[in-house]
């Protein structure tokens, strides 16, 4: 095929071949000189809104803006505030970023062990009617989460869970599971089921075979969802928003977005806290950067 | 060709049954096992919070309550300009610099490592910024149009429609680096055989573009910007954030209207018929988006 191919291009080639090429390395150039210009619109595009985090953080009064793109004299205290939570506001930062990190890997843990054992059932034990499930699971997969959330909101006050971390664990749990069986049924397929088989003529229980064999085999796939569940979990806001409301049990982006209700308004903290809270989430997304993108291009789908 | 027919073989297909084989008893027990946690999150966490949400919004008269609300029908309009525009400019631009995004120099890699910025930060910083950065005179916005340009820039979110462009502005800047990924793996994905074909034929440039790549890439331009519809009518991060509403209510979609019906206003059964009102939308999407899906429809 590729033989073919190259033949075709020396025969069409050869006639008016100067010409051809000086056009071509003039188009050549254009491309390059467009590639950059676009290059450089879309470094600016990426930058500003993370430069004006930046720029607010590093402004030394929070409430008096000195209406320049950059402080007049810049400084680090803020972030040292935010450190020692030496601000009313951000007295309770450091038990909020553990209550984030909770939810966090509570997330990581229910979604990876719920979704795991469930396409375990549905991809390699076959069981009647387990399109029935996927299904159900697409479709939690692709409704909108937050037309679920007043409805949420008052079932975890019948539950008695209001105001609870387990409350959030839940529901992300809920919206990160479908995605995982999505994922673990897709990449399961490529395991061939003789293995499972092979174990359980050995005489291997169901049980076995997924802590022996299933689990080992799908870690790459394990690694790409739990990236992708704690993403999810400390991104989400509206969830966390809503059934945690006090001081102790709230996440950081709940008491970041508590900013905007007060009447003074130390900018410079807040954004020094969102600087904090982000950097966790960056450095584990470029951590795992490759893996996120095997997940994507396995579902083509969410991150 | 090899490859064409292992990613046919990743398709998301249910029900595969290899014909003759049965589960045998002990067996159908640890099947139900396994199954019981995710069925008991999803009784409990889906079907529950559905039922009780549609049992809540059964009543007739709240649909006509909120068709009277002058407020309700701004916020269609700005659903449909944020859902139409929002999604459709983000996905043809994240499909255009997927384009950028194959090139092998080591500028283009350095370039999407910071592009990919955007998508790797928490959305609430974000959107705090992009808030902060409008916020009027003393915004970063109008500070730089001052400096760099000697212009008054308006105030943003004094006006619906230059706060819902905010809107759409913020939600673009957030998740454009998602699909520009999910599209360079697209591409990477066809032969480079079909290019060198195709230079043959004469197709370079933009004919490439028209004629050769985007109808291989547009089965997943499909889904993707389906999707993108469903999530994109979900968002409440971006409008809560960002415009806050702002000026009176008047920049809201149906995903925030419904939550300032429920709970300032303390209307829960309102607010989920709100939301409610934009299943007629949803549903033939989801639909529509579940067929593809399990028809493979995202080989990549």
């Amino acid at each position: 095929m590729s033989v073919a191919v190259a033949d075709a291009r020396i025969a069409t080639v050869s006639p008016a071949s100067a010409e051809r090429g000086r056009q071509a390395r003039r188009v050549r150039r254009w491309k390059s000189v467009g590639a950059a210009g676009i290059a450089v619109l879309l470094l600016i595009w990426t930058l500003v809104p993370i430069y004006n985090i930046v720029m607010v953080a590093l402004e030394s009064k929070g409430d008096v803006f000195t209406n320049t793109i950059w402080p007049d004299a810049p400084s680090l205290d803020s972030f040292w505030i935010v450190i020692t939570q030496g601000y009313w506001y951000l007295e309770h930062f450091w038990e909020q970023f553990g209550n984030s990190l909770y939810i966090g890997v509570g997330t990581v843990f229910f979604t990876l062990a719920i979704g795991s054992l469930a396409s375990f059932a549905i991809g390699r034990m076959r069981i009647r009617y387990g399109w029935l499930l996927s299904n159900a699971a697409l479709l939690t997969y692709v409704i909108p989460a937050s037309f679920l959330a007043i409805p949420f909101y008052r079932i975890m006050q019948i539950y008695g869970l209001t105001d609870n971390l387990w409350s959030v664990i839940a529901a992300e749990v809920t919206f990160a599971t479908p995605y995982a069986i999505f994922i673990f049924h897709q990449y399961g397929v490529s395991i061939p089921i003789e293995l499972d088989e092979a174990a359980r003529i050995d005489g291997a229980s169901p049980g076995q075979v997924y802590w022996k064999i299933y689990l080992p085999l799908m870690a790459p796939a394990l690694v790409a969802v739990g990236t992708y569940a704690l993403l999810l979990a400390w991104n989400e806001y509206l969830y966390q928003f809503l059934l945690l409301s006090s001081k102790e049990s709230m996440s950081v982006p709940v008491a970041l977005a508590q900013f905007f209700n007060s009447d003074e308004a130390p900018w410079n903290y807040m954004m020094a806290t969102a600087i904090v809270y982000s950097i966790p989430p960056v450095a584990i997304y470029y951590t795992f950067r490759r893996r996120m993108a095997a997940g994507l291009t396995m579902g083509g789908v969410k991150g | 060709m090899s490859s064409v027919t292992e990613t046919r073989a990743l398709d998301f297909k249910a029900g595969e049954h290899p014909p003759g084989r049965r589960l045998q008893r002990p067996e159908v027990a640890w099947a139900l096992a396994f199954l019981a946690p995710y069925l008991a999150v999803f009784a409990a966490f889906v079907v529950y919070p559905v039922g009780h949400g549609l049992w809540l919004a059964r009543d007739p008269a709240l649909y006509a309550e909120l068709f009277a609300d002058q407020r309700y029908l701004r916020t269609v309009v700005n659903t449909v300009l944020f859902v139409g525009l929002g999604v459709n400019l983000m996905m043809f631009a994240a499909v255009l610099l997927s384009g950028l995004f194959v090139r092998r120099e080591w500028w283009v890699r350095a370039l999407l490592a910071v592009y990919l910025l955007c998508w790797a930060l928490p959305a609430v910083p974000a959107f705090v910024s992009f808030h902060w950065m409008l916020i009027g005179e003393q915004g970063l916005i109008n500070g730089l149009l001052r400096e760099l340009f000697g212009i008054e820039g308006p105030i943003w979110f004094n006006d619906g429609w230059l706060a819902l462009g905010c809107n759409i502005v913020a939600y673009i800047w957030k998740w454009m680096p998602f699909w520009t990924v999910v599209f360079v793996a697209g591409r990477m994905a066809i032969p480079q055989e079909i290019y060198e074909a195709a230079a043959v034929d004469g197709a370079t440039g933009v004919r490439r573009f028209l004629h050769v790549v985007f109808p291989l890439l547009a089965n997943l331009y499909l889904v993707c910007t389906l999707l993108a519809t469903l999530w994109t009518v979900g968002d409440f991060n971006t409008v809560y954030l960002v415009s806050i509403g702002a000026p009176a209510r008047s920049s809201e979609v149906l995903a925030t209207l419904g939550f300032h019906y429920a709970f300032d206003a303390a209307q829960p059964a309102l607010g989920i018929a709100a939301a409610m009102s934009a299943l007629p939308l949803v549903v033939p999407v989801a639909l529509v988006l579940m067929r593809r899906l399990q028809a493979g429809a995202v080989q990549l």
